[in-house]
């Protein structure tokens, strides 16, 4: 979309391309869609897809034992009543931010590394949010009534309170899905009309050629898609902005101690995009593997992502200072309390594990070796979603056990219902993935093929 | 269809972008008003080659917000101050700071389906089928690696082989007659 230089070329160092040199139209546009259209299912993908499918089956009776027996299966009861459900529903929503930053708000800053990973990250972005909205869900402990929380005229003359956070949430994690899907399909439309036209046999021209709608490329079409694609960035970019603040609100409302900060908000939506950037990482090594995209996701896409999460890292950092600083500089004995809690309390070593895999690990993305080292960035990539989950669980649950009274103190401890279902959503998510690469073009192919025309322009 | 009286118009196939936007200027310049370019990807400067203006998404997209943003806030107010009135402790019935949140995402919503829906009813689809995908280099091509150019006989220029041999004489690849149906 722009015509400056994709790298600074004042760099002294070599310069590592976001597209191999030497493709065409034509080569980008086989490499992408012969992994959906021709190429042969590999026995790992089978063997992936069985486990994690396995793993979906978990949930399902993790969720059938939950709608028979009602919440108590769960590790919850006063005063802890937020445990696994409300910590992975807050890492699952953190994670899905980062579809959206790349596709949106690096297309509005006109960063042309986005353009290889954008389509994986948003279908991230999908699933991440499908799992999350889940866990609400399950909560209410009557899933089949959760219409209520919706406006609507009911017999009952009931209307939600719009005063609550709890129902900002419900319009912001809803609107954020849908945006999202929108988003993500109308990408998607040119790269349909592609798998239309090169698919070879009749089931897969019609159902291609039906979801593509009848895309021929024309100009006038191209001239709104662009407008509607550019309005849909710049509506995404508050949007993602606006929903883990709303998450956030679900806290800071509160007044419990260790909840009831103004810091919350902003770094709640670094925390998110500091997750969602390492749950990129971890996809994008084994896909780029995989199906040998090395050429369209090169190292300078995995060294941006790692800048990013060590920026993000930092911000987040920056709100756990301050949140111990706040406490000691209020003098309220509540908040000092909940912070000797942290350090100190029956939780603390989860406090130490958050600094760890958050704080101290990441520091090592400072030295270029890190950066540019493909298992080194994955396994960070993973300690830091670790963290991030950490961190959740020391926000939720280390305030809930500690708040004002010591007649109101408890314990939580998970179930194994609760580790069934986090790790039914973990293969619920990985399934999508999975079935995601085998019949949709992972990489944006239209945008590739602009990719092409603009980087070849500045060789000429 | 053995008789062959319905002609679409002339289509011609380019190999660069660089040929795509010449031709697009030219054939503009010679007076043609209904003819379309095709690309496989979005080509910047065609729009400009082609003359084709503003278009109505924006306008679109803004209607959506303010009819989100409004209808959002207005059941809120409706909710909160008419229907289901709730005195809690003499606080303000229309507390308006409260209800931004969901007026924000109801405009976000508005102004995001307004933008999709909006541009794909202006652009007519979806619809399958078209008399182009009758070409068959244009099925297999113009999704992938060449530009093509039509002109369509509705145009009160179109002569099928004065046309023809025009689009030629722009150095196209390829120049074929488009079949209605």
């Amino acid at each position: 979309m722009s015509t400056r230089p994709p790298y600074n070329t004042a760099d002294p160092r070599p310069v590592v391309p976001i597209l191999e040199p030497g493709h065409t139209y034509a080569s980008v546009t086989d490499k992408i869609s012969a992994i959906v259209l021709t190429r042969p299912t590999s026995l790992g993908w089978v063997a992936g897809f069985a486990l994690t499918f396995t793993l979906v089956m978990v949930l399902t009776v993790a969720v059938a034992w939950l709608f028979a027996q009602g919440v108590g299966i769960w590790g919850i009861n006063i005063p802890i009543g937020w445990g696994f459900a409300i910590v992975n529903f807050v890492w699952w929503i953190g994670i899905g931010h980062a579809g959206t930053l790349i596709s949106a708000i690096l297309f509005l800053l006109n960063q042309q590394w986005r353009t290889s990973i954008n389509r994986f990250a948003e279908a991230m972005t999908l699933f991440a949010v499908a799992c999350a909205g889940l866990f609400p869900l399950l909560h209410t402990g009557r899933p089949w009534m959760a219409y209520y929380m919706f406006p609507y005229p009911s017999t009952m003359y009931l209307w939600p309170q719009f005063r609550s956070p709890l129902i900002w949430d419900v319009f912001a994690v809803s609107t954020y899905g849908t945006v999202s899907l929108l988003f993500w399909g109308v990408g998607l439309i040119p790269d349909l009309a592609t798998l239309r036209d090169r698919a070879v046999t009749k089931p897969k021209q019609i159902i291609y050629g039906m979801l593509a709608m009848g895309w021929r490329g024309s100009a006038r079409h191209w001239h709104r898609y662009q407008s509607a694609y550019l309005l849909l960035a710049g509506l995404a970019t508050p949007l993602v902005l606006s929903v883990h603040t709303v998450v956030s609100f679900d806290f800071a409302i509160a007044i419990v101690p260790g909840w009831h900060t103004t810091i919350f908000p902003p770094y709640f939506v670094a925390g998110a995009i500091y997750s969602g950037f390492a749950m990129v990482l971890s996809i994008a090594i084994p896909l780029r593997k995989a199906y040998d995209l090395e050429d369209f996701i090169t190292m300078r896409h995995l060294e941006n992502m790692a800048k990013v999460m060590l920026a993000t890292g930092l911000i987040v950092a920056y709100g756990y200072f301050f949140e111990y600083f706040m406490s000691i500089y209020s003098g309220q004995k509540f908040d000092l309390y909940l912070t000797k809690m942290r350090f100190h309390g029956p939780y603390s070593h989860f406090y130490y594990m958050l600094i760890l895999c958050n704080i101290l690990t990441p520091q090592l993305l400072w030295i270029r070796k890190v950066r540019t080292n493909v298992p080194a960035l994955f396994v960070m990539s993973l300690v830091i979603n670790t963290g991030m989950w950490l961190e959740r669980f020391v926000i939720v649950v280390i305030s809930l056990t500690r708040d004002f009274m010591p007649s109101a103190w408890g314990r939580y401890s998970a179930t194994i219902w609760d580790y069934a279902t986090f790790a039914g959503t973990l293969g619920l998510f990985t399934m999508l993935l999975f079935l995601f690469v085998r019949v949709l073009p992972a990489i944006s192919i239209a945008e590739m093929r602009e990719l092409v025309r603009h980087t070849s322009g500045e060789h000429e | 269809m053995e008789h062959r009286s319905h002609v679409y118009g002339v289509v011609a196939e380019f190999e660069t972008a660089e040929q795509l936007l010449h031709a697009a200027e030219k054939v503009r310049l010679a007076g043609y008003g209904a003819f379309e370019a095709y690309t496989p990807f979005p080509l910047e400067g065609l729009a400009e080659a082609m003359a084709l203006g503003r278009n109505a998404v924006p306008l679109i997209t803004l209607l959506g917000g303010l009819l989100g943003g409004l209808g959002g806030f207005g059941l809120q107010y409706w909710v909160s101050v008419i229907a289901y009135a709730e005195n809690i402790g003499g606080r303000s019935l229309n507390s308006w700071p409260a209800f931004i949140p969901v007026t924000f995402e109801m405009t976000v919503l508005g102004a995001s389906l307004a933008a999709v829906f909006g541009m794909l009813a202006l652009n007519g689809l979806p619809r399958p089928h078209h008399p182009l995908f009758n070409v068959q280099r244009f099925a297999k091509h113009a999704s992938t690696d060449r530009f093509f150019l039509c002109i369509e006989a509705t145009d009160p220029k179109f002569n099928l082989s004065e046309s023809s041999r025009f689009l030629k004489s722009l150095s196209a690849a390829n120049v074929s007659e488009v079949e209605d149906d």
